[in-house]
């Protein structure tokens, strides 16, 4: 034996799966809703996700590199997936540098002083949105209506969008049911289309990149809580399916709290999270001054999960 | 639906080369090294002293203790010493080495290939006669067979479960020797069956070995079942494998035989039944012998105490850029640092990757991805218990049972951050075993 062996200890194999696989995976599965809000929004959708995306990146390069002197961390595609998920939850009128300013908060205050990437607790691009929703609340809240195709970035018509409406009233005038599939409605860039959204969930779950327990749960717990308020009262309050349709539900359910980082580890623990995101989402929207309350709602939980980690374990073996 | 184990899992590519293989002689070695520790437990005592002339099933190592096997010669020859010598740790343990002259038997043994199935012996005889060869599982965890057929008072046995599904990815013996020895196999298992007194066996294999299956369901088979399981890892750990056919699962810390099973490997009962048909020690064994590191994936039944350096030329030598040479499965096998080491009674294969497939890659930060809680067979959370062993929080690991983790692999094997999982559960797991065995 001339040359020496390798020794390490077991497994000796590696299933192959690795943290870029998985965040260029969830990017793929955004492709769908990305393509629509292209279509819809035009040029808007695109500078909006460019921006987000190029000052994420560059935010995170800068602290990484200047701030904390620590090996670079572009490549895991994190910050890519924080760009695209803020752009998805911004008007496509928005700002440049507005946008910069949420980017900033998303990657510099609520994802790199924690550690970045796994040691974050808040969802860092829906803290970068709900620090722009505070600050910016006009800005942030008219959004261009789609459908005018072409559409253009400057002149487009801006509206309210279906929730805002919905808290105006049930009255209000509600788009069709085959417009909100589609995503024909006004609303943030990526949270038009139930389809495209639906399709990019269909994909993680093939891929194996998340379960299907933490979505299923939040969006089960919405339509049944709206429901029972449906049914009680069909006056004040709209249908459920309307509800699971509209504004940040499906985005924020499928691809916000869904994030690794921020979310209960064991299968129960997942529920807990879900069920606890569909309440808040649904008494946010009833009862509350905000017309959306997705994202206050999987932030809220964010803060919790450690506490859920703590008393929902995974089902350990031989226990009754 | 297949059968198969309730919690985690994953399917590792397979990579069987040798699947199907016929099963070759190894050369016989020029010097044999048998150690007196092949089994958990006591290791046994030495009879033979430097310069005595043994025969093949000589025995040279006497059972010390309660949990302890008899060791016997594997090769004929003279006694060249007796000392410690590197096992496949790189520690050095006592062993006795063997000079080979020709190949000469103890005239008790039946060498005779006829196959045999009645017998007068009662259940103890049995049990006396697994003792006396020395018999350990095969699969790898090297547990005196006798011991593990008497259970402790208070405790009875319903079935005896073979465990066939031989889940390691690129390991092949149990296939081949289903293959060439269904009969000897099944004679195996009706003499587990008589020996703890129960009448219902089952032999649970993955469906990936069909034409073994098929081997098996020819043979008459009184009260034993062949029954086939998804092909998932570790539907051969012997906890996985009870829940997947009696849809059982043992409590923390409690034998298989508080839900009524005893599992055996396929590989024990086969040398049950040399040892109680034939009154033949375990003096041989079927190792595996592949990888991309080798030029040709062979199947051998070789002598307790050849080097694992002859196995690997027998099988042509290495090729490629030499990386790891593993005893054992890719799972859960053990790299060695050198191949100059003996094969044991619980050495089921040899793996050689090569360099490309040897490094482990960068780890990250843990981004709390879970895949490793869905991965864990044994329903842990091995990102929690890895903190909690770097943080040197033991109470934290005790109480989400890191004891009960099998060191099989799956979260390691899982993790998208590369992180060593299993490396730091083992450390953990060493520190709170013996801070609970402290405490009694």
């Amino acid at each position: 034996m001339k040359k020496e062996l390798i020794v390490s200890p077991s497994p000796h194999i590696h299933g192959g799966d690795s943290v870029e696989k998985n965040m260029y995976g969830v990017l793929v599965a955004l492709g769908p809703a990305f393509l629509l809000s292209l279509y819809y929004f035009g040029l808007g959708a695109l500078t909006v996700t460019l921006v987000s995306v190029s000052a994420c990146v560059l935010f995170e390069f800068l602290i990484r590199k200047y701030l904390m002197k620590q090996p670079l961390s572009i490549s895991d595609g994190s910050a890519i997936l924080t760009g695209v998920l803020l752009a998805f939850n911004l008007p496509s009128n928005l700002q440049v540098w507005i946008i910069i300013v949420g980017a900033l908060f998303a990657v510099g205050v609520a994802k790199m002083p924690f550690g970045g990437l796994g040691n974050n607790i808040f969802n860092p691009a829906l803290a970068g949105r709900v620090f722009l929703l505070i600050s910016f609340p006009a800005q942030m809240t008219i959004w261009p209506v789609p459908g005018s195709f072409p559409p253009t970035y400057v002149d487009g018509e801006t509206g309210a969008t279906l929730l805002s409406l919905l808290n105006d009233g049930a009255g209000a005038k509600l788009p069709a049911y085959k417009d909100m599939l589609l995503g024909k409605m006004g609303g943030s860039l990526g949270e038009v289309s139930a389809i495209a959204l639906v399709i990019g969930f269909a994909f993680m779950l093939f891929r194996k990149i998340i379960t299907w327990h933490i979505p299923v749960s939040i969006l089960v717990t919405v339509f049944v809580f709206t429901g029972i308020m449906y049914i009680v009262n069909p006056e004040t309050y709209v249908n459920p399916v309307i509800h699971l349709l509209s504004g940040g539900l499906l985005l924020g359910a499928i691809f916000m709290a869904t994030d690794y980082v921020t979310s209960p580890m064991s299968i129960s623990g997942m529920i807990v999270f879900g069920v606890g995101i569909g309440l808040l989402t649904s008494v946010i929207r009833l009862f509350g001054a905000y017309p959306e309350g997705v994202s206050f709602a999987i932030l809220i939980m964010n803060a919790v999960t450690p506490l859920i980690n703590t008393y929902f374990k995974p089902k350990h073996f031989g226990s009754k | 639906m297949l059968k198969t184990f309730r919690i985690g899992g994953i399917h590792p590519c397979e990579n069987k080369f040798s699947a199907g293989g016929q099963i070759r002689q190894a050369m016989l070695p020029e010097r044999a090294v048998i150690f007196l520790a092949q089994h958990l437990g006591v290791p046994a005592e030495a009879v033979v002293k430097k310069g005595d002339m043994v025969k093949v099933g000589t025995l040279i190592g006497k059972s010390a203790g309660f949990i302890s096997a008899n060791i016997h010669s594997s090769v004929s020859g003279k006694v060249a010493r007796v000392e410690a010598m590197p096992d496949m740790s790189g520690y050095r343990r006592p062993a006795i080495v063997v000079d080979v002259e020709g190949d000469e038997w103890e005239p008790t043994v039946d060498c005779s290939e006829e196959l045999t199935v009645h017998t007068d012996l009662d259940a103890k005889d049995i049990i006396k006669r697994i003792a006396d060869a020395g018999i350990v599982g095969m699969g790898g965890a090297t547990f005196p067979t006798h011991v593990k057929l008497s259970p402790p008072p208070g405790l009875k046995a319903e079935i005896i479960i073979i465990n066939a599904a031989e889940c390691e990815p690129y390991l092949t013996s149990d296939h081949s020797l289903i293959l060439e020895k269904s009969k000897e196999v099944i004679v195996g298992t009706a003499l587990l069956m008589k020996a703890v007194g129960v009448t219902k066996a089952v032999v649970g294999i993955e469906n990936n070995k069909k034409d073994a299956i098929e081997a098996l369901r020819k043979v008459k088979t009184e009260g034993i079942e062949i029954l086939p399981l998804k092909a998932r890892y570790p539907q051969g750990g012997e906890k996985q494998l009870i829940d997947a056919v009696m849809r059982r699962q043992i409590q923390s810390g409690a034998l298989p035989v508080s839900v009524g099973a005893i599992v055996q490997n396929v590989g024990t009962a086969f040398a049950v039944y040399e040892a109680v048909m034939k009154n033949k020690p375990l003096i041989e064994r079927i190792v595996t012998v592949t990888g991309r590191g080798v030029v040709q994936p062979s199947i051998f039944r070789a002598r307790i105490g050849t080097s694992v350096q002859s196995l690997i030329e027998d099988a042509g030598g290495f090729v490629g850029n030499q990386g790891k040479v593993i005893a054992g499965g890719p799972m859960m096998g053990k790299a060695l640092s050198s191949t100059e080491v003996p094969v044991v009674k619980g050495t089921s294969g040899i793996l050689l990757l090569p360099q490309e497939e040897s490094y482990r890659r960068k780890s990250n930060n843990c981004i709390r991805c879970a895949k490793c809680v869905q991965a864990c067979p044994m329903g842990l959370n091995p990102t929690l218990l890895m903190m909690a062993t770097e943080f040197g929080n033991w109470q934290l690991a005790e109480d989400n049972y890191i004891i009960d983790c099998i060191d099989c692999g799956s979260c390691s094997y899982t993790c998208p951050s590369f992180r060593p999982l299993l490396d730091s559960i083992r450390l953990g797991k060493d520190k709170v075993g013996t801070l609970i065995r402290a405490r009694k």
